[in-house]
């Protein structure tokens, strides 16, 4: 009997402690006219959708959703969503570090304030007042004595440009402008 | 007609451009179908499913232009797993193959991969369009093939596509002697693009009358490449942030201005609204404008902005409008055919007191006489404001009311919504396309099997009590061609009531009803020419073939008519019976 007590108490639900039946009358609500339990919330993800029996039990706090409901195509939704995404995340930043090969201090900036490479590349040479070349995608960057790179997870040192901007966002750590000839050898034949 | 030469026959015959009109001509006579089968160029394909390449070649060799259409319409909102079917590959082998002379692929729902596009890319040396709506499969590496190899390229065309984007060139690879672009949309592209490359191509592209550009262009390229092409009629804007200093903004205000030729207005993905009024010369002249995507632009600039636009037909716009900014649509557009209102907020997170209701409704079929098409979401509606509707606008061709909540009934009377949709289909007699949403019982489907004779397309979703509510429709509606419902309570009686009735659609779509696993066997028992699917993604549910239940309830059947037989490439998750 005890155990049963101790279930109840930890079971996430979505009304006030002491209630019991809001979540029951959420689920009626959002349940269509079969009783299957796997069908009754949401996910953009199918792949998720064998945990959502699970989900039934714990009711998120905010409305369930319905798979595929409001019947708005996913293109939209997934456009109409990087936008909230982007606003949830303004008061936080990526601050990195910048070196400069030769450069007496470092500097710091907000890798969230660039929306891709170009933007970033072009702060960086007017912060440091030098020009970074061309990027080609087997070559490097051509044109220019310094080459950008950064500092990834697992500490080795990488051309930036190279992995999609998103994904460089979450992999950089700090980042380095390399001058003369270690550079040269970081772009060419690597 | 036997004293015709066929060569006058088929002149006659190249005046009848619509697909029915064609099908008609060719089941006239021997003589007429094999003239028809030679002289015709373009094919359109409903359902990709229904024929195999070969028979395709095989009657209509001589063909310019082929449209595929693959997945079932629900699969814009998840309903159809991934690998579910739809592959372009094995058309553009085949075309390839028998040397037709392809020049245009129009392609939605399809799954179309990189090694399909370079093979397209190379098998047809007059290739001109390649339009993908809603497809999937890609990368840009597959766009630059097209870019490279296709020398004859006048449109590529793509749609709200989910594309890899590799943030390649492919923009470089257009060769420079490429000249004859009239149209570039990729807008859909994720990734960064090459602006330099772009505005070299828009330069040598006198003839581009279309372009729809991404995120990844920013405000002073924008200028410049309105400078360079003032003959755009239609254009996509990028990215179209920042406030620009006011020298930008003087550029682009002056590239504008010289663009008189502009009708078509899209794109504002990320937007501050204060650069709006760059486009307020040449308002006057938009008859269409899509700002369903320009989420961060409040009400009023939207007002601003729309109240110039007096020439408008079509109109996409999000719910953010607010009913306010309807009745200044209504007072101002009065040449309105096609207006969608999309939800800003999708999720349902927040409690948005700017959305539309019927309110916004009403008043747009009260200013807007021309209107024939709708697609409108909101939060409520009432049967007063559906009959008011009606009575405002007997004309529509396309209506659908999507409201968020599902079972929602007329937030005033507590009502069903039968009287207000029964009011539509009774008025609107040329009603072709319906979406049926909020609190409905099994009256609304007497209503629309007892009016609604042209329908084509129904949408149905958390409606109607009982099997009579879906039989009243395959009974009543003759024209019906695709039917698509979900989480109805509509089942066996219903499905297998008239199964002939099958091979006169394209298809049906029912997810969530009651329908069983011992219906779908029964209905594809003696239907040789229909398809029946079953498709079931829950791994547990799997039995063997011996203990399967046939009481058990089908998650999602999709059927269609085929004259092709089962399909081969049908993942494990789908049964067909």
């Amino acid at each position: 009997m005890d155990e049963f007590v101790n279930l109840k108490e930890t079971e996430l639900r979505l009304g006030l402690p002491g209630t019991d039946n809001v979540c029951e009358e959420k689920e009626s609500i959002i349940s269509c006219c079969n009783n299957n339990n796997k069908r009754a919330l949401s996910s953009d993800n199918e792949k998720e959708n064998e945990s959502s029996s699970r989900k039934t039990e714990t009711s998120p706090p905010r409305k369930a959703q319905i798979v595929g409901w409001p019947p708005v195509r996913s293109y939209r939704k997934n456009n109409i969503q990087t936008k909230k995404n982007e606003s949830e995340h303004e008061g936080q930043g990526i601050y990195v570090k910048v070196s400069m090969d030769g450069a007496p201090y470092l500097r710091k900036i907000d890798l969230s304030c660039y929306k891709g490479y170009s933007e970033l590349l072009k702060a960086l040479e007017v912060m440091f007042k030098f020009s970074v070349g061309e990027y080609f995608e087997r070559d490097g960057y051509k044109g220019s004595d310094f080459v950008p790179t950064y500092e990834d997870k697992d500490g080795d040192w990488m051309l930036i440009g190279d992995v999609p901007w998103e994904m460089f966002i979450c992999t950089c750590k700090r980042l380095r402008i390399m001058k003369g000839s270690e550079a040269k050898c970081l772009s060419c034949g690597v | 007609m036997n004293y015709f030469p066929d060569e006058v026959i088929e002149h006659v015959f190249d005046f009848v451009a619509s697909h029915k009109d064609r099908n008609s001509i060719s089941l006239v006579c021997k003589s007429w179908h094999k003239i028809e089968r030679f002289s015709r160029k373009n094919v359109f394909i409903g359902n990709c499913y229904a024929i195999n390449p070969e028979r395709l070649i095989g009657r209509f060799p001589c063909l310019k232009s082929l449209t595929l259409k693959g997945k079932p319409h629900f699969a814009d909102f998840n309903l159809v797993p991934h690998e579910w079917g739809g592959f372009v590959l094995p058309w553009i082998e085949a075309l390839a193959r028998s040397r037709v002379g392809l020049e245009e692929l129009r392609l939605k729902r399809m799954v179309v991969t990189d090694e399909s596009l370079e093979l397209l890319s190379r098998s047809f040396a007059n290739f001109k369009s390649l339009v993908l709506v809603s497809c999937e499969g890609f990368t840009t590496d597959g766009l630059a093939s097209i870019a490279a190899n296709c020398r004859q390229l006048r449109e590529l065309d793509l749609q709200e596509n989910e594309i890899d984007d590799h943030r390649g060139q492919w923009l470089n690879c257009f060769p420079d002697s490429c000249t004859t672009l009239i149209s570039l949309n990729f807008a859909c592209l994720k990734g960064e693009t090459n602006v330099a490359a772009l505005e070299r191509l828009v330069a040598r592209s006198p003839n581009l009358k279309s372009l729809k550009l991404n995120r990844a262009v920013p405000l002073d390229a924008l200028a410049r490449l309105m400078t360079c092409a003032p003959q755009l009629v239609d254009l996509g804007v990028g990215s179209y942030e920042n406030e620009p200093d006011p020298e930008s903004f003087v550029k682009l205000m002056t590239a504008i201005e010289k663009c008189i030729s502009l009708r078509s207005l899209s794109g504002f993905l990320e937007v501050a609204p204060l650069c709006l009024p760059a486009f307020y010369p040449i308002c006057q002249n938009l008859i269409s404008l899509n700002l369903s995507y320009a989420a961060e632009i409040q009400g009023n600039h939207l007002i601003k902005l729309i109240q110039l636009c007096k020439r408008l037909q079509r109109l996409w716009i999000l719910d953010s409008i607010g009913d306010k900014g309807l009745a200044v649509v209504a007072a101002t557009c009065k040449e309105l055919q096609e207006l969608r209102v999309f939800p800003s907020d999708v999720h349902g997170e927040e409690d948005n007191n700017a959305a539309v209701t019927e309110v916004g409704l009403v008043a747009i079929s009260a200013g807007c006489p021309k209107l024939h098409s709708i697609l409108y979401f909101c939060k409520q509606m009432t049967n007063a404001a559906l009959i008011a509707v009606a009575k405002n606008c007997p004309n529509f061709i396309r209506f659908r009311l999507c409201i968020l909540e599902p079972h929602k009934p007329d937030h005033i009377t507590s009502q069903s919504l039968d009287e207000g949709f029964g009011a539509i289909v009774q008025a609107c007699k040329g009603l072709r396309r319906l979406s049926v949403s909020g609190l409905l019982t099994d009256q609304v489907f007497l209503y629309i099997g007892m009016y609604a004779e042209q329908l084509e397309m129904l949408s149905i979703a958390f409606a109607g009590d009982t099997d009579k509510g879906m039989l009243y429709v395959l009974n009543g509606c003759k024209k019906m061609r695709k039917l698509e419902i979900r989480d109805s309570p509509f089942g066996n009686a219903a499905l297998l009531a008239d199964v002939g009735r099958y091979e006169t659609m394209r298809s049906l779509w029912m997810s969530s009803c009651e329908v069983t696993l011992g219906g779908c066997k029964r209905l594809a028992q003696n239907s040789p020419r229909l398809n029946v699917e079953i498709i079931n993604e829950n791994e547990n549910n799997r039995m063997e073939q011996n203990e399967e239940d046939e009481r058990e309830k089908v998650d999602k059947l999709y059927l269609y008519r085929t004259m092709v037989g089962t399909r081969k490439d049908a993942p494990p998750y789908v049964r067909i019976l």
